[in-house]
């Protein structure tokens, strides 16, 4: 599904947290947004989720979600967010339960879903015997059960070592490649960043404002780590990002 | 000089002990038994732990046990259930709705000091002086400390796990059912505790609305009489109920709560 977002502007009270961001975002494509921390990354996610209001400017569908997506806009979150006392596969449920769907067909989609993300032996697990990286996959295979329309993903690995945020990069891009999927990706990591997206945006100290938006053209399952072109633009990410994450943390000084 | 590097860390970990608190008890009724038996506890101040347990058996043996035991389950029974139900749908509902939050929080904090005891006569002229009195007045006196712990439970339930359900488009309906419900269950089941402990409490004031039969009205009894014995005795039981109350509470906890890390 595209996007797009519209002179979109916030203040929470006083504090300006995000200033006139316009953007698309195009059917099929990884948008990934870095951005030092408290510039309001989280805050325009939950605009596109439809989570929150923005004071002025808008979030628009330039088309119709896939109409089998239960639920278009689906949230990836950081701190994985699974019901405690539920098993890997009934918190899948959670989110088919309700809509109506026949206890068959919700069974059929927990288990394809489970067998994509590799949990298919941990079904009936609860979340405090999984390891960070399970968690994380539970949810995302909770996300694919739904069929989003549009994935919204806000710093999902970065609660990670950084072995299993390999993996679950792999994962990921694994995921796309078989059916490529419309998503903003929120992190503040620019390996991720410059492996997973079609385009990142630089968002600049708060008040958030793009400061630069940058296009990758090579193909995301011909991303190889140490490439030479993805060094490049990690590094000039890194250069447009320092003087931004320097001025950020003085300001929290103050 | 090669040494291992000292150790300091461990403790702050509450572990279960099994058998240690019984032998607490027995130690403490062990001690009394000696010190009566000694005579440097005098029988006016204590009584010796064996003739209470005798008087115990006496009146198990008697049958009176039963009657006392039975009407006393009954109006504990039902009290609590009507108090701590009540008490759980009002906190749910202070806790999910910003409105009652507003009217009932400062009622019920001016409903919880009332020492209930106090509304006895009024709880006759209501009901009457038969049953319907003393289920109220348990009843009515769990229900305060249910309200307060439910609502503070259902306001410690991750708002994480609400922004993510409503961000599945999940209905409020459900939200309430799966995710307030169970996630506000464990400052629900400790409230309890203490609810379920005042209901026991408040059984021995209920009693002392003309009740004939009861462990509270057979407390009194022994009390106006000085009979020291019989006075234990009926604690005993009082306390023994406490206990199996609490071993209850922590079964159900651990068959609901064993999602907990
Ligand atoms: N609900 C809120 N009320 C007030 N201020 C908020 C709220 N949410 C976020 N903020 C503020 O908005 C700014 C951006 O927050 P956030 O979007 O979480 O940043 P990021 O995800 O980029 O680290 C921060 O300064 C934060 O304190
Ligand atoms: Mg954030």
């Amino acid at each position: 599904m595209d996007l797009r977002i519209d002179a979109l502007t916030h203040r929470y009270g006083e504090t300006e947290v995000l200033n006139d961001i316009n953007l698309d975002i195009p059917d099929g494509q990884i948008v990934c947004i870095v951005g030092p921390s408290g510039c309001g990354k989280s805050t325009l996610l939950r605009f596109i989720g439809g989570l929150e209001r923005p004071t002025s400017g808008q979030v628009l569908q330039l088309s119709e979600p896939n109409p089998d997506s239960l639920n278009p806009f689906t949230f990836v979150f950081q701190d994985f967010a699974l019901l405690p006392w539920r098993s890997a596969a009934n918190n899948v449920r959670l989110v088919l339960e309700d809509h109506g769907l026949e206890k068959k067909e919700i069974d059929k989609i927990v288990s394809d879903v489970l067998a994509r993300t590799k949990l298919s032996d941990f079904a009936d697990a609860l979340p405090k015997n999984l390891s960070g990286g399970m968690k994380q996959r539970v949810a995302i295979a909770r996300a694919l059960a739904v069929r989003p329309a549009v994935w919204l993903m806000d710093e999902p690995l970065s609660a990670l070592d950084a072995q299993t945020r390999e993996l679950l990069m792999d994962d990921l891009i694994g995921l796309w490649t078989r059916q490529p999927f419309t998503a903003v990706y929120v992190t503040h990591n620019l390996s991720e960043a410059v492996r997973l997206g079609h385009k990142i945006v630089v968002l600049s100290r708060r008040p958030g404002q793009i400061r630069k938006v940058i296009d990758i053209e090579i193909p995301i399952e011909q991303r190889q780590a140490g490439d030479p072109e993805l060094t490049r633009i990690e590094k000039q990410l890194w250069h447009l990002m320092k003087n931004e994450a320097v001025a950020a943390d003085q300001e929290l000084l103050k | 000089m090669i040494r291992p590097v000292p150790f300091r860390g461990g403790g702050f970990r509450p572990k279960r002990i099994r058998g240690v608190g019984a032998l607490v008890f027995v130690c403490l009724i062990l001690f009394a038994e000696w010190g009566t038996r000694a005579g440097w506890i005098s029988n006016l101040t204590l009584p010796r732990p064996s003739d209470v347990a005798r008087t115990l058996f006496d009146l198990a043996a008697s049958g009176l046990l039963w009657t006392h035991l039975s009407l006393s389950l009954a109006r504990l029974g039902i009290g609590a259930f009507l108090g701590a139900g009540a008490g759980i749908v009002v906190g749910l509902m202070i806790g999910l709705s910003s409105v009652m939050r507003s009217g009932l929080i400062p009622l019920v904090a001016a409903l919880f000091p009332i020492p209930k005891i106090a509304l006895l006569p009024l709880f006759v002229i209501w009901f009457g002086i038969d049953e319907t009195s003393k289920y109220a007045l348990i009843a009515f006196g769990t229900f305060t400390p249910t309200v307060v712990s439910t609502y503070g439970a259902v306001d410690n339930v991750d708002r994480s796990l609400i922004r993510m359900a409503q961000s599945f488009g999940i209905s409020t309906k459900s939200i309430i059912r799966k995710i307030v419900l169970p996630g506000a269950m464990p400052g629900i089941l400790s409230g309890l505790r203490v609810s379920l402990a005042i209901a026991i409490i408040l059984l021995t004031a209920a009693e002392m609305i003309g009740a004939e039969y009861g462990v509270g009205a057979y407390i009194l009894e022994a009390g106006s009489l000085y009979d020291l014995e019989r006075l234990f005795a009926g604690v005993t039981i009082l306390s023994m109920l406490g206990v199996a109350l609490s071993i209850c509470l922590s079964l159900i906890e651990a068959r609901v709560l064993g999602w907990r890390v």
